[in-house]
């Protein structure tokens, strides 16, 4: 008899508690994240985490939105598209979020992508492949620049530079494929012929053989299109073999690290980049300065530790998603009519423009060309 | 014409890496008959030793390269001691799944103390790279091809010249003949982990400055090593050394006058060709099995 009224006592303890928690979370928007925060990818994942508990704190500090606290349940893919659907699978039904940012790799968010749309889930990528976003579905959003965008900006300035035949080196993973198809396919719009096209396995120590050929070839310039260290090793055998055509590397290396790698051999690379990563250069009228001045010191005064184009992702995603909540009381029909509505906000990244048929929502503007002198960033015009 | 010697100056440097790799592994089947897949970690070990010793400390450059390569063979004989010889049932099925386990371990230890980025080394001397029939000659590479030179001849004057030398060789050929004339063939079993893993941290070190260091570098050389010491026969010394810079110049020839997304595939197929025309490798002597 005992024994029942303790069962008994304990079914009621637990079900009050159940109630408990459910009044609390209507008060909550509960948001999902998805990064590669360990792993290779990690120089993605990490600041992209970083940057959205800190947009998160600084929202819920400021009071939430429409009243409600935000609340962020973040977990790490480790760039592996299997670990990133178990997490999409919590995310979704344990935690019963109202979006989703991230993940941070592109062969990471089409393996969940289908599992966010079943479930109508919005979700903002702030991964770089064109595929996320095209062709568009209705509730896949992502912040980061695609390379149709990086490769517009590079043949526009050698359009300026009057460079009109190229070789280009790309390295042979999906970053590299996707890039060779988009020099390959827009070349002809701005009145540029590749004369040839070869390719460097990403672990490769020496590429001299593939810039030999190229420079057989007689192009005006070469373009690499990798991520460290690859095109690191591409710049020093260049150098090696005396190449004095200009050597165009991809947004992939804009980083001090690639300065770093490459040393002497980055001086007079010339690559397109996000404007973090010239901030102090930019002009005053630039209206992205202010709001990259603001993200650096609140990154810096909170994780010490210099700020990437990556977390710029993040905050743009964070910042989109809040102002797409405002007014949608958890709604995520709402949330995502919102987000699709979204004109004329200007983040990290570029300002964003999202229509029913552009779900990335940037221009060619959201890059700027840079020329590396003398181990620094100068800004080309 | 031109290109052509350019590919050969790479491929032939790319190729005298994969040699001392080869040498290595080719170097320790022969004394223990296990071909360690951890070997491509030494060379990671190698390298990023240099990186710490070299570029953050700043000691001098001969006491570096000492230094990278006293740490690749500890580390060989401290791999030896803790994970080969403690193996309960030594087949070499066992050890060799081990080596891959070792590999792994390496790997991580590594990461965890380098870090995940990967780091640039200066060129050992700073000369400009030399002009032959117009292709440019890096100074590297010289420093490379000596260092391959200057090992394996070092290893084959060592088999065949000392005393020690040649109690190894006698214990290749026969084990337990060799331990009944009184050659400790354990001993002789380490001294050839250090030394095999002693060359993987030369090729580190000497690749180091041509290509950026990281903790996931050795896997791939590993693999490479392993293809030159098959293709020049397993556990023949100058066998390996001509099958690694076989290996690099076919890849180099292969990425210029074929196609750079071919490279690998077109050194992989040659790879399997040899072996399917001659199964014991190219140099692999009919008779005597070894060395």
């Amino acid at each position: 008899m005992k024994q029942k009224h303790l069962v008994l006592a304990m079914l009621v303890i637990v079900l009050s508690m159940l109630l408990v928690s459910g009044a609390v979370a209507a008060d909550v928007y509960k948001i999902g994240g998805i990064f590669s925060v360990t792993g290779r990818a990690s120089f993605l994942g990490d600041p992209e985490k970083k940057t959205m508990e800190m947009m998160v704190e600084q929202i819920n500090a400021a009071g939430g939105i429409d009243g409600h606290r935000l609340e962020a349940v973040i977990y790490d893919s480790e760039g592996d598209p299997a670990k990133a659907v178990s997490a999409v699978n919590k995310l979704l039904h344990k935690d019963k979020v109202i979006a989703i940012i991230g993940p941070s790799t592109t062969p990471t968010t089409l393996a969940i992508v289908n599992f966010t749309k079943r479930e109508k889930v919005p979700l903002i990528s702030c991964a770089a492949g064109i595929k996320i976003t095209t062709p568009v579905d209705p509730w896949v959003f992502k912040t980061a620049q695609s390379d149709l965008l990086a490769v517009a900006a590079v043949y526009q300035q050698m359009k300026t530079a009057g460079i009109k035949k190229i070789g280009i080196l790309t390295v042979s993973n999906a970053y590299g494929e996707s890039g060779k198809k988009q020099l390959l396919s827009q070349a002809e719009k701005f009145g540029i012929q590749v004369v040839l096209n070869e390719s460097f396995g990403a672990k490769d120590t020496d590429t001299t053989a593939q810039l030999a050929k190229i420079k057989a070839a007689g192009p005006d310039a070469i373009v690499c299109w990798g991520t460290n260290p690859g095109p690191a090793v591409v710049a020093k055998n260049a150098k090696q073999l005396k190449i004095d055509i200009p050597l165009y590397q991809s947004h992939g290396v804009g980083s001090p690290k690639f300065i770093e790698l490459a040393g002497d051999a980055a001086n007079g690379n010339i690559l397109p980049t996000g404007k973090i990563l010239v901030t102090s250069l930019l002009d005053d009228t630039d209206p992205q300065k202010k709001v990259l001045e603001d993200y650096q010191k609140a990154y810096q005064n909170k994780f010490s530790g210099n700020v990437s184009g990556f977390g710029g992702y993040a905050y743009d995603a964070v910042n989109l998603l809040a102002n797409a909540l405002k007014g949608s009381s958890g709604d995520k029909e709402k949330i995502r009519d919102n987000l699709e509505a979204t004109k004329g906000y200007v983040g990290a990244t570029g300002e964003f423009n999202f229509t029913a048929q552009d779900h990335n929502g940037l221009s060619p503007a959201a890059f700027v060309m840079v020329e590396i002198q003398n181990g620094t960033w100068t800004l080309l015009k | 014409m031109q290109e052509i010697v350019q590919y050969l100056f790479s491929g032939i440097t790319t190729g005298a890496v994969y040699a001392v790799i080869a040498v290595g592994l080719s170097m320790l089947y022969s004394s223990t008959e296990l071909i360690n897949f951890a070997h491509g970690e030494f060379v990671m070990i190698g390298a990023l030793a240099m990186v710490t010793l070299w570029v953050r400390i700043g000691l001098p450059l001969p006491l570096a390269v000492a230094g990278a390569v006293a740490a690749g063979c500890m580390l060989g004989l401290v791999f030896e001691r803790l994970a080969i010889r403690t193996a309960r049932n030594p087949q070499p099925i066992t050890l060799i799944i081990i080596t891959v386990g070792a590999s792994i371990f390496l790997k991580g230890a590594a990461m965890i103390v380098w870090g995940k980025d990967p780091f640039s080394m200066p060129s050992f001397s700073s000369h400009e790279s030399i002009e032959i029939f117009g292709a440019a000659l890096l100074p590297q590479s010289i420093w490379i091809v000596t260092a391959a030179l200057v090992l394996a001849g070092g290893i084959h004057l060592f088999l065949k010249q000392t005393l020690t030398g040649k109690a190894m060789v006698a214990c290749a050929v026969n084990k337990k003949a060799a331990w009944l004339s009184g050659i400790p063939s354990e001993k002789m079993g380490i001294l050839a982990f250090g030394i095999s893993a002693g060359c993987g941290a030369v090729a580190g070190i000497f690749i180091a400055p041509i290509t950026m260091s990281s903790y996931d570098m050795g896997t791939i050389l590993g693999i490479k090593g392993f293809c030159a010491a098959m293709i020049g026969g397993l556990g023949s010394l100058w066998g390996a050394f001509a099958g690694g810079l076989l290996l690099g110049i076919l890849e180099s020839l292969g990425a210029g006058l074929i196609s750079s997304a071919l490279k690998d595939a077109i050194a992989f197929v040659l790879l399997l060709l040899i072996l399917y025309i001659r199964p014991g490798g190219l140099f692999a002597a009919k008779e005597a099995k070894r060395f």
